[in-house]
């Protein structure tokens, strides 16, 4: 199921002028709203609905071994599933290309911002570390989960309580959450994926605009305007100009978004 | 029915006594029809898909439609998470949710096609697979699937040697006396039993009772779906 080739030709005429079909101007996003607590099992939780589009992440919280390169940090584990509740696209089974780049673009955001101090998650060097997990589902796509799923992340991450740990016994006690919280940077990432369209850049596009676009860069940054992770998707090319005009777009559209979502993380 | 002299459920409940249910229907805007149920603080949502043509075509059956359940639960839908992806346990509860739904459906007015329904765990505190069952049930309705009649689905405990409706974790895990024993039952309005499920240690003249009990809460049941389809319908 794809978008209609007659839908397809005038999302570019439309482009052409400016034009989008929800009224948006090339540079707007959609609606941004932020819920918590979506699931109390969830040691923190976000739902983020960007227009129609709807993604829940939950993080989970466990202890276990830290890695052999990094025995005095926390490890960060980020799944996501497109699941077919969300979408007729979508098909049961193990995760495809889509659902593990989603994944992976939020991972590299988290991570490469360095928003979570790993260092304060380890609790015995070399043996024992916080595990983060950070899990994305889909609950109805209608394009840009990525930048979606990124501020759910970053909303979960911020409300997460930590679970008690019983050092002892050497178990986490899910049932009585502290009042601790994830140490976390003050700059929060925020994804945002430009998308090329008959030389058109947009953000944010429905799920007709993804279908229809040629090229896209996800970039994963501050509001301040550090860069730490991006990724060029989809086989068109960009020239350095247009590189260029994303860079300067979604560096406004990020203080924006940011703006947007600010009064929901407090 | 009687409760037994010095019995107190955890949370304090009657023992007829359901916890708050929710129902929403329309809550996936892709989906052809969707819904939201829950028990307390299990959370189930539903999304159908369908009837459309059957893929692989070799499932294709001439003679009926293929009803096709996913029930699956979050990874932080309990307390220790669950690695995303089908346990044994899953694709049973996919199984029976299947058998609880196809009696009430007229799905051999869909030849070759297939109807999906996804159902998705958000928060789990137990009576997961009843809630999924109203969610799925709604769902259907929303779809607008031609359908004899409702199901609604329960479950009923036995703690000790006391039975109580709507069953929660820690009743669940209860070991006390007898322990626990867990029945879930979904039923139409008029009493049909389309699934019925038993772990646990009881006489038949106590699993009598237990189905007596079902009826009765899946009466309130169908009454809070009921008034979520009707509500779908003024907006």
């Amino acid at each position: 199921m794809e978008t209609p080739r007659l839908t397809a030709e005038r999302i570019r005429e439309y482009l052409a002028q400016g034009k989008r079909f929800d009224g948006r101007k090339p540079e707007d996003f959609r609606e941004i709203s932020i819920e918590g607590n979506v699931s109390n099992k969830a040691e923190g939780s976000a739902r983020v609905r960007l227009g129609k589009t709807e993604v829940i992440v939950g993080i989970k919280m466990g202890v276990a071994e830290p890695y052999p390169d990094s025995p005095n940090k926390g490890n960060l584990m980020v799944t996501a599933e497109l699941l077919p509740l969300s979408s007729p696209r979508f098909e049961s089974g193990p995760p495809r290309f889509p659902a593990v780049e989603l994944g992976r673009l939020v991972d590299r955001a988290i991570r490469e911002s360095k928003f979570i101090d790993f260092e304060k998650l380890c609790i015995k060097e070399g043996e024992k570390v916080w595990s983060v997990f950070i899990d994305i589902y889909s609950i109805n796509d209608d394009g840009n989960l990525v930048d979606a799923a990124g501020i759910a992340a970053v909303a979960a991450l911020k409300w997460t309580k930590m679970p008690k740990y019983d050092e002892k016994e050497g178990k986490v006690i899910y049932d009585e959450p502290t009042d601790k919280k994830i140490p976390l940077a003050k700059d929060i990432p925020i994804c945002i994926t430009a998308h090329k369209i008959d030389g058109t850049i947009i953000v944010d596009p429905t799920l007709e605009e993804e279908d229809v676009s040629e090229a896209k860069i996800t970039i994963g940054a501050t509001p301040d305007g550090v860069i730490s992770s991006m990724q060029k998707g989809s086989p068109a090319e960009l020239s350095i100009e247009e590189v260029h005009e994303i860079l300067d777009l979604t560096e406004k559209i990020r203080k924006k978004v940011f703006l947007k979502i600010e009064k929901f993380l407090e | 029915m009687t409760k037994q002299k010095g019995f107190e459920r955890p949370d304090g409940r009657k023992v007829d006594e359901m916890r708050k249910m929710e129902a929403k229907v329309g809550i996936v805007p892709n989906a052809d029809g969707s819904a939201m149920f829950s028990f307390g603080d299990t959370i189930a949502i539903a999304a159908v898909y369908g009837p459309r043509k059957m893929h692989p075509q070799h499932q294709q059956d001439p003679e009926k439609g293929t009803l096709r359940c996913t029930y699956s639960m979050l990874s932080f839908s309990v307390s220790d998470r669950i690695k995303p992806g089908p346990s044994r346990r899953s694709m049973e509860i996919s199984k029976i949710t299947e058998w609880a739904l196809e009696p009430i459906l007229m799905i051999k007015r869909y030849p070759n096609m297939v109807i999906d329904v996804h159902i998705n765990i958000l928060q789990a505190n137990a009576s997961t697979r009843c809630a999924g069952i109203n969610a799925a049930a709604l769902a259907l309705a929303h779809a607008g699937i031609p359908m004899r009649e409702m199901v609604s689905s329960v479950s009923i405990g036995k703690l000790d040697k006391q039975l109580v409706v709507d069953v929660n974790k820690d009743e669940e895990d209860w070991e006390e006396g007898e322990g626990a024993t867990d029945i879930p039952i979904t039923m139409t309005p008029n009493g049909m039993i389309t699934h019925l499920q038993l772990d646990g240690k009881i006489t038949s003249k106590e699993l009598k009772e237990a189905i007596e009990l079902a009826r009765k809460a899946a009466k309130e049941i169908y009454e809070v779906q009921k008034k979520a389809l009707k509500e779908s319908l003024k907006e």
